[in-house]
């Protein structure tokens, strides 16, 4: 039998005051972790998919809207622009290269968006099975899409009209699936991608056909334009250049950093309430082990009859303390988990992303090791009281 | 071996109590008997070491309890004392099995796990407690918790074994077992016995007295 072992049945043997300490701290460890984990991986998705974006040219309206469609594709977009308005400003000499992005219709809510080559190529993204697209109508799928949808290289599907909407389907154009790409773990995962001129095509019927070429060119519209500048005038000129145009262009930093900030004032909020649920639970452990010694104080002065040393007793309580708040602390990194698989799945039904990713991050372990030490400080403040025990007189007072 | 001289304490600078000579050889049995009030839990205490005396100066298994330090103290007490307490107390989160090996662990007696399990089982089971070593304190009676301290102070093979107003609440024939038990059992060990009480009753078996207010020796069996 080890002084592990006495720690262990006296806990047991209190089971609502264990079950309490343990739930407020595995809550409050919980809470703080889950915020931490969906943090660390919205940002991790923010910074992947902002990848050497340093502007956005786009349909005016809220620049942050204007972020969150095109590079996040988690918004509606402000709407179209001009194919030829949006070509020149991709010719601008502050301006080192551009990603066309047409979109607009979805499938099973994958939004399909009409762009070129180096869009995939921004992401790093290689095909892992059949090719990039070629023809009009033909698409290469993300590797979520592919998982969530079984759509396989050779299917065809019909797309609908809008980015969530299922209901207006355009039956006579089907999609042929020509290639599937790798993870990329990037937002190309959760699009379908093709041609500008399939998006095109896919409306056509709302166009005029008798259009001249060059009407025909005046009258394409595309979403927005991912713009890499070749220098940083472009952030000062391109602005003034557009401000009597239907475009704006957006700087993604500036934008999610103000994100940021309004969902930190929500982040710090919830930060504060699960911080003081782990102070209450603190408070639990030490009002736990202190009634504990209190109700013990025979038992604990007939261990220093045994040859007990104080040290040995406060090991004990330091035991249960440490057991408890080790057991609360793991019960809040699986509430995290479950929390964050919860977000996870609402998240990608919504914004088809992925943040599942349930690995221990470094700042939990911290979190872990701040929880299981002021845990075991808690246990230390009323134990500290055993060193200074009159046994004689704790066993005369029985 | 016990022996005490000129032993005297003293309660926060109060009245000073003082306690008569006396000495108990290995193996021998020892009566301590008073009247309330008359200092028999305090001198059991400072013979424990749990108190410290004014003056004086005590030899308990041939140890002089008043040179140790706490530390030592607290590993003399459980390696060579055996206490039961008046009220038998356990720890109640454990097996009365469990409550047996507390003495083992707590004085880091050098018992191997099975040693200390067979010797648990078999002073249960000698005194007629056997078949609850698996259950909690609160599941015994009073007298079957009574048997189960008097196994846990033996258990560990002290040299002195101390037992507090043992008999109080007993009967006649239950003071006499319960007497018996105690005797025989610490003849088995080859422990010395020394019993505190304010129990008149124990005179007739203790029948020759020391001519002291407090104490009584029973000569037959001491130096």
């Amino acid at each position: 039998m080890r002084l592990s072992y006495i720690a262990r049945r006296n806990l047991a043997s209190k089971p609502l005051q264990t079950a309490l300490s343990t739930i407020l701290l595995a809550f409050g460890v919980g809470m703080v972790s889950l915020m931490m984990l969906a943090e660390r991986q919205m940002t991790a998705q923010f910074e992947r998919n902002i990848k050497d974006i340093d502007l956005v040219l786009g349909a005016k309206g809220s620049p942050l809207q204007l972020i969150l469609a095109n590079v996040y594709h988690v918004d509606a977009p402000t709407g179209n622009i001009s194919l030829a308005e949006a070509e020149k400003v991709m010719r601008h000499p502050h301006i080192e290269s551009g990603i066309p992005l047409a979109y607009g219709d979805n499938y099973r809510s994958y939004r399909i968006v009409g762009t070129e080559y180096s869009y995939p190529a921004h992401y790093d993204a290689t095909v892992s099975e059949g090719k990039l697209w070629e023809d009009v109508f033909e698409v290469t799928l993300g590797d979520a899409v592919a998982s969530k949808t079984d759509l396989k290289v050779g299917d065809q599907f019909f797309s609908s009209h809008g980015l969530t909407d299922e209901t207006d389907v355009h039956k006579d154009k089907a999609f042929t699936v020509v290639g599937i790409l790798a993870k990329s773990n990037s937002v190309i995962d959760q699009l379908i991608l093709t041609g500008v001129e399939s998006l095109w095509a896919v409306h056509a019927e709302h166009d005029n056909l008798e259009l001249s070429a060059e009407e025909l060119y005046a009258s394409r519209e595309i979403t927005a334009v991912l713009l890499k500048k070749r220098n940083k005038m472009a952030i000062l000129t391109l602005p003034n250049l557009l401000r009597e145009t239907n475009m704006q262009v957006a700087i993604p930093a500036i934008e999610i950093n103000r994100l940021n900030q309004h969902f930190g004032i929500g982040a710090a909020t919830l930060q504060s309430i699960a911080l003081l649920i782990m102070i209450l639970s603190f408070a639990s452990i030490f009002i736990s082990v202190f009634e504990n010694m209190q109700a013990r104080r025979y038992e604990l002065a007939l261990m220093r009859t045994m040859g007990a040393t104080p040290f040995t007793l406060i090991k004990l309580l330091l035991l249960e303390g440490g057991i408890l708040s080790l057991f609360g602390t793991i019960c809040g990194l699986i509430i995290s988990r479950i929390g964050l698989y919860i977000l996870a799945s609402e998240v990608e039904n919504k914004f088809q992303y992925d943040i599942g990713d349930l690995g221990l991050i470094a700042p939990e372990v911290f979190l872990s090791i701040f929880a299981i030490l002021v845990g075991l400080i808690a246990a230390a403040l009323p134990a500290e009281r055993t060193l200074r025990m009159d046994i004689s007189k704790t066993l005369s007072n029985e | 071996m016990i022996e005490v001289n000129d032993l005297s304490f003293s309660y926060d600078g109060n009245a000073v109590i003082e306690f008569p000579d006396f000495k108990c050889n290995r193996g021998e049995k020892l009566l301590l008997l008073g009247d309330s009030g008359t200092g028999k839990t305090t001198l059991l205490h400072l013979l424990c070491g749990l108190l410290r005396p004014k003056s004086g100066s005590m030899n308990v298994a041939g140890v002089d309890v008043n040179s140790l330090n706490d530390r030592q103290l607290d590993k003399f007490r459980g390696r060579e004392l055996g206490i039961v307490f008046q009220q038998s107390h356990f720890v109640q989160s454990l097996t009365v099995a469990e409550n047996l090996s507390l003495p083992a662990l707590m004085s880091g007696t050098e018992m191997s796990a099975t040693e200390l399990q067979e010797r648990t089982l078999e002073l249960l089971e000698r005194l007629g407690v056997g078949h609850k070593s698996d259950a909690k304190p609160n599941d015994l009676s009073v007298g079957e918790q009574q048997r189960a301290s008097i196994a846990r102070a033996l258990v560990h093979y002290p040299s002195v074994v101390f037992v507090d107003e043992p008999t109080s609440a007993l009967d006649d024939k239950s003071t006499e077992s319960v007497i018996e038990l105690l005797e025989d059992e610490t003849e088995k060990a080859g422990a010395t016995l020394i019993i505190v009480t304010h129990d008149s009753r124990l005179k007739t078996r203790y029948k020759d007295r020391v001519e002291l207010s407090q104490f009584i020796h029973n000569p037959s069996i001491s130096s």
